[in-house]
């Protein structure tokens, strides 16, 4: 993977930013140039909210190449604060205990490692929140 | 627009077929096709492939598969709609043959998927989802599809049973179709006690990796008449999209691209769910059927699973779904899976499924349905015995 690939998305990987347009106030993450709501093509940017509660998730066991060595791993979806909705993998828990309206922070984490170039590709994960 | 109709179909066996190439397969299903229609020539061909470049690094299909089917300088298209790419394929060839740009044309489907290994497959698979926002979390298709089960058991109440009961009643179809790559029954034992891959998705709740072909004729009903062929005519066709990310949907128990291109080919049919007497449908993963056929408003959300379990859909059913074993007995190389759809439907309406498999009752009316990733894109088209 091209460093480029990686470096173009940190703004919503390392910061979670989005787009909140100006005429609906539809929040799309990540960024678009057009809201699928409206047709509006102004948006002002907002940070989403790092709480939000668990719709529903599955343990993976069957992994891709890049994922192996990381398998049995959960993944999920969350609905934030803002009703904001998004994908990642639950972690720092028993697997066998994520229950679906479970509430859940995102942190800041490794997500992969590419093997042939050795680049190391960061993003949010889901905690859940007693942890 | 000009009346079509199907006048020929060929597929080779599916499974993990070592000593055939993905040309290999393509041609033996186009000739099947060809010397089943009876045609002489073929004025361009429509070819479904989801990713032969992530599976065998070969792309520009339309020259490769024209060169080895002995039709130097024919119009040649590859189609990609990932997993519905076969259905698409159909789509285009019959809208091309309705509107007089070509008289005979070819619609091929082809996959093959077990030259790399099942990592790799699942890689090249994951491409038809969110590559950065799905993909690179680690989500893989049963994972998508996983994520759909739960919501949906968490909604309705459906069970564990209702999952299994999708992937025995295709197991028992597919036991009777000699091109199926499992053509073997299960129980629900053996589905509830299979390796879990994403769950709650068992391995016996997923459509295999397979390799295969299938390739059907389209021309006009005019010179389909020319031909003695029987007359498989093309009612409605319809075609739609949606958010290509799960969590980027409204509901994800629902698939709403399938409820709009089923309006769609049910408005140009000027016909109804309950016209229809069977469909071939895309069970990817036993949750998709059930979902699907709520999409299609053959029930209502939520019901699906429990007509599954009192056999509404088998072939002695009210409705019988994927009569050929569907993509989970029969096999799913992706993009032929839209085309082997309609293979197994006018076999149906011709009276000639095979080993006890065909429809009493000389059934008139078939849906067929093909989706492509988690639901982002969708065909559906109404054939009719004319």
């Amino acid at each position: 993977m091209f460093p480029s690939r990686i470096w173009r998305d940190c703004k919503h990987r390392y910061r979670l930013e989005a787009g909140k347009c100006t005429k609906c106030g539809k929040i799309v993450f990540p960024y678009r140039l057009i809201c699928p709501e409206c047709g509006h093509r102004e948006f002002e940017k907002v940070i989403l909210p790092d709480t939000g509660k668990l719709l529903t998730y599955s343990v993976i066991r069957v992994a891709p190449s890049q994922f192996t060595d990381q398998a049995p791993y959960a993944i999920g979806i969350a609905e934030l604060e803002n009703g904001v909705k998004l994908l990642a993998q639950i972690t720092d828990c028993d697997v066998d205990k994520i229950k679906v309206g479970m509430e859940i922070r995102i942190e800041f984490r490794r997500i992969q490692t590419d093997s042939h170039q050795g680049v190391l590709s960061y993003g949010y994960k889901f905690v859940p929140k007693w942890y | 627009m000009r009346d079509v109709a199907v006048v020929g179909v060929g597929m080779t066996k599916f499974g993990e077929i070592w000593e055939k190439s993905l040309r290999d397969l393509y041609v033996e299903a186009a000739l099947a096709a060809i010397d089943d229609a009876g045609v002489d020539h073929l004025d361009s061909m429509q070819i479904g492939c989801m990713t032969s470049g992530l599976f065998v690094g070969q792309e520009h299909l339309g020259s490769l598969l024209a060169d080895y089917l002995g039709q130097r300088n024919l119009a040649a298209t590859r189609v990609e709609s990932a997993c519905a790419s076969g259905g698409l394929a159909f789509r285009q060839a019959f809208i091309e043959v309705a509107s007089g740009m070509s008289d005979i044309v070819m619609a091929g489907g082809v996959e093959k998927m077990t030259d790399i290994g099942g990592d790799g497959a699942t890689y090249a698979l994951a491409a038809a989802a969110d590559q950065e926002y799905e993909v690179f979390h680690g989500a893989t298709f049963p994972g998508l599809y996983a994520l759909m089960a739960v919501a949906h058991m968490e909604k309705y109440g459906t069970t564990r049973g209702m999952l299994s009961a999708v992937s025995v009643k295709n197991h028992h179809n597919g036991s009777m179709n000699p091109f199926a790559q499992y053509p073997f029954k299960v129980t629900p034992e053996q589905v509830e006690s299979s390796v879990m891959v994403a769950s709650p998705l068992r391995i016996l709740d997923c459509s295999p990796i397979t390799d295969g072909g299938a390739a059907v004729i389209l021309t006009t009903v005019d010179i389909a008449k020319k031909l003695g062929k029987p007359i498989i005519k093309i009612l409605g066709s319809g075609h739609a999209t949606d958010m290509i990310a799960l969590h980027s949907r409204n509901d994800i128990t629902t698939l709403e691209a399938t409820s709009v291109a089923a309006a769609q080919a049910f408005k140009m049919a000027g016909k109804t769910i309950k016209d229809m007497d069977f469909a071939e449908v895309h069970d990817c993963f036993t949750i998709a059927e059930i979902i699907v056929m709520e999409s299609l408003g053959l029930y209502e959300p939520g019901k699906a699973g429990e007509a599954v379990l009192n056999g509404e859909t088998g072939l002695e059913g009210s409705f019988p779904i994927n009569t050929s074993g569907g993509l989970k007995s029969k096999g799913h190389p992706v993009g032929a899976t839209g085309v082997a759809q309609m293979v197994e439907v006018v076999k149906q309406l011709r009276g000639q499924a095979e080993n006890g498999r065909q429809l009493k009752n000389n059934p008139k009316t078939a849906l067929t349905q093909n989706m492509g990733g988690s639901g982002g894109s969708t065909v559906v088209h109404i054939l009719e015995v004319a």
